[in-house]
């Protein structure tokens, strides 16, 4: 292929793609102190502003300009669903298409039967990923019947497969756009950083009111979250094939359409197979949250077990989830890395062989009629159940004073300056120390955000949040950082503990929420540990892999001038991979407002709590959907402040 | 069944662009009118609902050769798909008289059925070794005297109400207010949350003032004592500011689609049929909670047991 080969993109595990992490700029000794100093008056400007103009930190009232006003629009709707023209001609049919769709997915899959299916599947592993993928698809998919899951595990394989398509019908020619035509590319850039940072529990409600419940709804949920990865990534990997390539083919007269399908499209194949992956990862963890909108599937399961505080029994949906997500992982990236491989046309006549082999047998074996349920069942629920109730019964006395300790000592006080800090004076500091932490570009951004956030009316709430947020980003990147330290460190730790953070953070957030309320009682604090859970696994692969990207002379030069461990983990490893810890509090930060949202389910209160009202009770529909923009809003307050960190110290490309 | 779906959505499309767009409910199921189709009933969030919903389904399933499709989806959210044809009939229903207004006075898309026969309590309840340790601790007015007991990090120095699930019905705001009471509500956010607290609360004793209702499962395992408030009469609770009095006791009702109702199937008339006692629910959801049974095992050990109650639910000729 290419001399070059440009460096692998960032994903992070949200689906975000950063530019490879360059190293950062240390700006010079004199203006790092300049920069120290303005920051110190700052920092003592603001303190003084609060002192002087505290408030009371009133609460918020419940009719709130904005609230009627989404009140409003939700009567309109109901009212015209089935007159106006923007229903009758358009929303509904995309509703008809999107159910069109899912019914062909479902009937295509089930048609299959169960045996059908999972020789189907194993045959795919085997064929595009290699045998031992194979393997592993086969027996991830018989685990479902063995769990007694197969029917619901088939429908939520058929929601994530319909998102997928729709991601990826959608995303690709997108993200070629975006790569190519510059204007739409800057278009589409904030707007796909919102769709990002928005919490996937705040997109229901406004999808129930355009396209009602049921699967259609579900789908279009699940794709609206699932397709930035698409674009985003399509992007990067028609971006960077070889520029030398590229005029090479337009020397010898490729036409436009030509250099796209035989150049750009196929030099970025390995990059559009990573970007169908990250696609199906994400489509997969929102089609489990859809089930609060009568999406079928795994996700009931969850549900339904937390409505009756059988913790075992949603270990088990929870699991097949897993299973799900490592097959269809496994099969994607290792399809993905195949794709670079350069075959001859004898091997390739063999693939397709197998292929035509492999398409037979399914065929076949679709034929034979096993019922799922007669092979040997196992079930994790009643020992789950056990050690959960032990923990509960045991060590209630020891949660219990870590979570008045953190609450009074740490997140009260932090509340307590939030709230009673004037909504200007706020929005003063955010603008001033946004540009100075991360410049004008994003303190223009953050600033105007955090004014929204005020002229929404939930001014408390949305600070009693990010307080909460706050607490638990320091936990999680305390914990994250520690973990990703010793993983660098200890090879063969870090490959156990591996698989571990992949289940933690594929096993569905629903799942942490019931031991959390058992241990620690409807409380912020609940929410914030789960929100540790759920977002320290990404932080310590980031951590890790910035520790390991120092370079290995670099660490043997500090190690042979006589640096002690802990002195080359502080003053050689550390500051050199700040890089990769900045962007693990910037993913950190949206992962845990995320989880926050959710733990309004478990006594968090605040936003998270407004939302899931306002999603559940008619009067407080407004000030539901007032409170989900609230959340994107902080979002983007915090995004822009950690990652404008991150580009303007370093180059930009 | 699912590629009639898709071919009939398909001609849907095809016909419905000829004469002029999609209504919302375009392409969904038609409704079991008539013929034995498949009934889609609406699963609320809490057990006893589930008891209710196991028992008819079973029913109709295995009884009647009814297909049943099962939703779980919070009350709200099951009032829309009447609007959508993806509900047919919500088996326990809790009064809601907004949504009542809406979907059966003003879209006339749902119809009332009458009463499930369970009476409903809503209160505030306390566990029982409180009520040992502290015998006055049932009567409201004595509530303040014992704040302090129920202070945790949530409640901003006072003591603690932990109120439900934001679906559910509550006045707790404006009686912590109206009757001046030295107390916090704290929203615990679900039910499975404030079961939780409730089961941690006679577990580690841990004292807990909380919202709760019956018939609920928990009271088969556990204690529970009511709380007296100032008592309920007509009216008291007409201004939701100003309620200073305690929750009515509530007779619990089924709702159809207006679709499911006109057809008048033999499914229609059994959900119509369909009346039980608070013990029968408690008992179908014992087997569901503390048993360890699937909807369908728990119905069926029901039904064989009482086959008298549920005879006359059956419909003639079915």
């Amino acid at each position: 292929m290419t001399a070059t080969v440009p460096p692998p993109p960032v994903l992070q595990p949200g689906g975000r793609v950063l530019t490879a992490a360059s190293d950062t700029a240390v700006p010079g000794r004199r203006g790092w102190l300049r920069s120290r100093t303005v920051a110190a008056v700052l920092a003592a400007v603001t303190v003084v502003a609060y002192l002087v103009f505290r408030t009371d930190g009133a609460a918020d009232s419940s009719d709130a300009a904005a609230f009627r006003f989404f009140d409003s629009v939700r009567d309109w709707v109901d009212a015209n669903r089935d007159t106006s023209p923007v229903f009758l001609y358009g929303l509904n049919y995309v509703r008809l298409g999107v159910r069109l769709l899912v019914d062909g997915v479902h009937a295509a899959l089930t048609g299959l039967g169960f045996a059908g299916l999972v020789a189907a599947v194993a045959a795919i592993g085997a064929v595009l990923a290699g045998w031992r993928t194979g393997l592993l698809a086969l027996g991830g998919f018989l685990a479902f019947g063995v769990l007694g899951l197969w029917e619901q595990s088939v429908d939520t394989l058929v929601l994530t497969v319909s998102a997928v398509l729709l991601s990826v019908l959608i995303g690709v020619p997108l993200g070629i756009l975006a790569a190519r035509v510059r204007w739409v590319g800057a278009t589409l850039r904030p707007v796909l950083d919102v769709m990002q940072i928005m919490p996937t529990f705040a997109y229901l409600a406004p999808m129930t009111l355009l396209f009602l419940i049921g699967e259609p709804a579900a789908v279009i949920a699940t794709m609206i979250y699932a397709v930035p990865a698409t674009i985003r990534i399509t992007a990067l990997g028609i971006g960077e094939v070889s520029p030398t390539a590229v005029e090479a083919a337009t020397a010898l007269g490729s036409t436009r359409w030509q250099l796209l399908s035989k150049v750009r499209l196929p030099m970025a194949r390995t990059t559009i197979a990573l970007a169908v992956n990250q696609t199906i990862m994400l489509a997969l963890s929102m089609v489990v949250i859809t089930a609060l909108i009568d999406a079928p599937g795994l996700g009931q399961n969850i549900v339904s077990a937390l409505q009756r505080v059988n913790v075992g029994a949603a270990f088990d949906a929870g699991l097949a989830i897993v299973i799900l997500a490592v097959v269809l992982d496994r099969i994607t990236t290792n399809a993905a890395r195949r794709t670079r491989v350069h075959r001859t046309d004898q091997q390739r006549r063999w693939r397709w062989i197998g292929v035509g082999v492999a398409l037979v047998a399914a065929v076949l074996i679709s034929v034979i009629k096993v019922n799922p349920e007669d092979l040997p069942g196992y079930s994790f629920a009643a020992p789950v159940n056990d050690l959960v109730g032990w923990i509960e019964l045991h060590w209630y006395d020891a949660t219990e004073g870590l979570k008045n300790g953190i609450s009074a000592g740490v997140l009260d006080p932090i509340e307590t300056v939030l709230v009673t800090t004037p909504w200007w004076l706020f929005v003063a500091a955010v603008a001033a120390f946004g540009t100075l932490i991360s410049g004008w570009r994003a303190a223009v951004i953050a600033a105007p955000a955090a004014a929204g956030i005020a002229g929404l009316g939930l001014w408390q709430h949305s600070m009693q949040t990010l307080a909460t947020v706050l607490v638990a980003i320091v936990l999680t990147m305390a914990l994250g950082v520690a973990i990703g330290v010793f993983c660098a460190r200890h090879d063969r730790l870090a490959a156990g503990i591996r698989p571990l953070l992949d289940a933690a953070q594929t096993m569905p957030s629903f799942v942490y929420l019931l031991p959390a309320v058992a241990l620690f009682g409807a409380s912020r604090f609940t929410a914030i540990v789960a929100a540790v859970i759920f977002a320290v696994p990404p932080v310590v692969r980031l951590v890790e892999r910035g520790l390991r990207d120092v370079p290995p002379t670099v660490v043997e030069a500090a190690l042979s001038a006589g640096s002690t461990p802990r002195q080359l983990l502080w003053k050689v490893q550390l500051p050199m991979a700040r890089g990769g810890l900045l962007l693990a509090a910037n993913q950190g930060i949206v992962m845990v407002l995320a989880m926050v949202v959710v733990g309004g389910l478990v006594g968090a209160g605040a936003l998270g709590y407004d939302v899931a009202a306002g999603f559940s009770q008619r009067e407080l529909f407004g000030q539901g959907l007032a409170a989900g923009l609230a959340i994107v809003l902080l979002g983007i307050v915090l995004d822009r402040l950690t990652q404008g960190f991150h580009h303007s110290k370093g180059p930009r490309r | 069944m699912r590629t009639l779906r898709t071919a009939a959505a398909a001609a849907l499309i095809v016909t419905l662009t000829a004469c002029g767009g999609a209504t919302s409910g375009a392409g969904e199921d038609e409704p079991s009118a008539g013929a034995k189709g498949t009934v889609n009933l609406a699963i609320n969030p809490w057990v006893g609902y589930e008891a209710n919903a196991a028992v008819i389904a079973y029913l109709l399933e295995k009884k009647m050769g009814y297909t049943v499709e099962k939703k779980e989806l919070k009350e709200e959210i099951a009032w829309q798909g009447f609007e959508t044809g993806e509900v047919d009939a919500i088996v326990e229903n809790w009064g809601h008289p907004d949504l009542k207004k809406t979907y059966i006075e003003d879209k006339k898309v749902a119809v009332e059925v009458g009463p499930t026969g369970n009476q409903g309590v809503i209160g505030w309840y306390v566990p029982q070794w409180m009520v040992d340790k502290y015998p006055d601790i049932t009567d409201w007015k004595s509530l303040n005297k014992y704040a302090d007991l129920f202070k945790t990090s949530e409640s901003k120095g006072k003591g603690q109400f932990l109120a439900g699930d934001p679906s559910f019905v509550t006045n707790d705001e404006a009686l912590v207010t109206n009757l001046k009471l030295n107390y916090t509500v704290v929203y615990s956010g679900s039910e499975a949350a404030i079961i939780k607290a409730a089961q941690q609360a006679s577990a580690q004793t841990k004292p807990l003032l909380f919202y709760f209702y019956e018939p609920q499962w928990l009271f088969a395992k556990e204690k529970y004592v009511r709380v007296k408030l100032p008592e309920y009469k007509e009216g008291c609770d007409a201004d939701p500011k100003k309620v200073a009095c305690d929750y009515p006791d509530y007779v619990l009702d089924k709702i159809a689609s207006k679709k499911f109702a006109d057809g008048n199937s033999t499914a229609y008339q059994l959900v119509k049929n369909f009346t039980w006692t608070n013990d029968d629910q408690n008992l179908v959801s014992d087997y569901l909670t503390n048993q360890g049974m699937s909807a369908e095992q728990a119905a069926e050990k029901w039904v064989n047991e009482h086959e008298s109650t549920w005879k006359p639910w059956i419909p003639a000729g079915s």
